[in-house]
């Protein structure tokens, strides 16, 4: 796997390529290792604090570890009224975690997200950002024996 | 019953989106073959003779937005918004999906109207499956050499719903925090890298290589006079058929759920549709015969916005779903100004405790004040607009409300 710094320092050129570059880290380690923010401010030409403040604004970067597989679950008005609530608690029970949490052996992180786009089949779910639409609590245990 | 009319997704469906060639076969670039035999003062005439409105929800004269490019500016960038967050929305996911090329000729359109060299695609950061396909796209089209020398390169967001806003999307293809900015200076006088900059919605760009083609007469000729065209909407929520469509602006609200939409589903009662995403007005079964176009809808409160046509059965609970857009509005507030940092937050608060039963007729009469506040004193569209579903709500299905505050 490529190295931090090596990614990073790709964008180098790309004017106001930080976010890309932030991007295409979290792609490869699946959060933004702590070192990120220090080399991206350098090779950006701004402080830690506005690298930093970058990485948390956007609710698809994430400065802490996260599991393998990153579901998302929609709580959008769409998804709201099809069940997405129920299909919530199904998700926290099969993984026996919270929504915001990793599980223990870092394989599954829970997030709740706002709309992803696919309101014709509510309530939608995404893992590692592909859709899964139509979603129905019964459905939970096959969608996560889907992720190995 | 009004047929579809479909000038964006003329192609959907019918070429493979993933094959240049295909496009070509069925017309593309045609459009900015004459636009490029144009000048750039006629071509900005013809654009805004038209009457092309901006489909992202402003709904401005897209040729006019244009002419606000200085005309011997040396760098200008065009940008287009594909940054669609509005719940209930995914009309430019599918324009795109069905048609990438139609989207990167509308941009080089653009381009030659206000001589810039560079565009920009801002993607939101939940579709990383149509970045690649933007990007074979774009390879397609260099390696024909059919962009000339106007590059489009993709840049994806990252989940903030405020980058729709045009100033916090600019700021974010700056590469900082997505915070909108004071205006003016509007983006078509200083925008990307303080450079002029036309900032247009997918569907905007789409439909310009038909206009281009065709004339503006015959767009001006189609749909509504004042909002002409199409408009693609997104049927979600309890309608039957959840579907994508396109149809001419003088389609009815009512055209739109029963005739497309099938009507509401498993055979139960209408009680609202909300149009155009999130932040738009919950309409009654009384306004239903209005018209779709932007200013029909304003006169009834309501906003055609996104398109998105969220539908709403009798069982279903306004004050609980009114609610839970209020935390949407929250969450994503960017917290840039006070009245929306605070306000969301104060909405939110005060729709919870409505919610458990637990609140006074003061308690709707400070949210009632609060929204007013919030709609004049807001620093963009995202606050602005946040009221909106309570403020609707309140006026159309004030019985739900009293029904939970507590006896006094």
């Amino acid at each position: 796997m490529a190295t931090i710094q090596d990614i990073i320092l790709s964008f180098r050129d790309k004017p106001g390529g930080i976010i890309e570059a932030y991007h295409a880290v979290q792609k490869a380690y699946n959060y933004l290792p702590e070192e990120t923010i220090a080399v991206a401010a350098e090779t950006f030409g701004v402080s830690e604090a506005q690298a930093f403040g970058v990485a948390t604004f956007y609710s698809y970067l994430s400065v802490a570890k996260r599991g393998k597989y990153v579901i998302r679950m929609c709580e959008s008005a769409p998804c709201h009224i099809a069940g997405a609530e129920a299909l919530i608690k199904a998700f926290e029970t099969a993984l026996r975690i919270k929504a915001g949490e990793t599980t223990a052996d870092g394989k599954f992180t829970l997030e709740l997200t706002e709309c992803v786009g696919q309101c014709q089949g509510t309530p939608v779910i995404t893992i590692n950002s592909v859709p899964y639409v139509n979603m129905n609590p019964e459905q939970v245990p096959a969608v996560l024996a889907l992720c190995q | 019953m009004i047929e579809e009319k479909r000038i964006v997704l003329r192609n959907a469906d019918l070429i493979n989106p993933e094959k240049i060639e295909d496009y070509l076969q069925a017309g593309g670039y045609q459009g900015l073959v004459k636009a490029r035999s144009m000048s750039r003062p006629d071509l900005i005439a013809e654009i805004k003779k038209s009457n092309l409105r901006g489909r992202g929800g402003a709904a401005f004269n897209c040729g006019l937005k244009w002419s606000f490019v200085p005309a011997d500016a040396q760098v200008s960038y065009v940008v287009c918004n594909f940054d669609e967050g509005e719940p209930g929305t995914y009309k430019d996911r599918i324009i795109v999906q069905k048609d990438p090329q139609l989207l990167l000729e509308g941009m080089a359109i653009c381009g030659h109207a206000v001589n810039s060299k560079q565009g920009y695609i801002y993607c939101r950061g939940e579709y990383p499956y149509v970045v690649e396909l933007l990007n074979l796209a774009i390879d397609q089209a260099r390696g024909k050499g059919i962009l000339g020398d106007f590059n489009i390169e993709v840049r994806m967001g990252g989940g903030a719903y405020v980058c729709g806003e045009e100033t916090a999307l600019i700021e974010s293809i700056e590469g900082h925090r997505g915070e909108p900015r004071f205006k003016p200076p509007f983006p078509g006088v200083a925008g990307l890298w303080a450079q002029p900059t036309v900032v247009n919605n997918v569907e905007t760009f789409s439909n310009l290589p038909s206009i281009v083609l065709n004339g503006a007469e015959w767009f001006a000729a189609i749909g509504a006079p004042n909002y002409p065209g199409t408009k693609v909407l997104t049927l979600t929520g309890d309608v039957a058929n959840r579907v994508s469509i396109e149809v001419p602006t003088t389609a009815t609200l009512r055209e739109v759920i029963y005739d497309f939409g099938g009507g509401i589903k498993e055979g139960k009662k209408f009680k609202a549709v909300q149009v155009g995403g999130t932040s738009g007005g919950f309409i009654p079964e009384s306004m239903l015969d209005t018209p779709i176009d932007f200013d029909s809808m304003r006169s009834i409160g309501a906003t055609l916005g996104t398109g998105a046509v969220f539908v709403m059965d009798e069982t279903r609970d306004i004050v609980d779903i009114t609610t839970r857009i209020a935390k949407f509005f929250e969450h994503e507030s960017c917290g840039k100004c006070n009245p929306c940092r605070e306000g969301t937050f104060r909405a939110y608060e005060i729709m919870r405790k409505i919610n458990k039963g637990q609140a006074s007729v003061q308690d709707i009469e400070n949210l009632t004040l609060l929204s007013q506040v919030m709609e004049k004193a807001c620093l963009c569209g995202l606050g602005q607009a946040a009221p909106s579903p309570i403020l609707t709500t309140l006026k159309h299905f004030y019985p739900e409300y009293q029904a939970r505050l507590q006896i006094q």
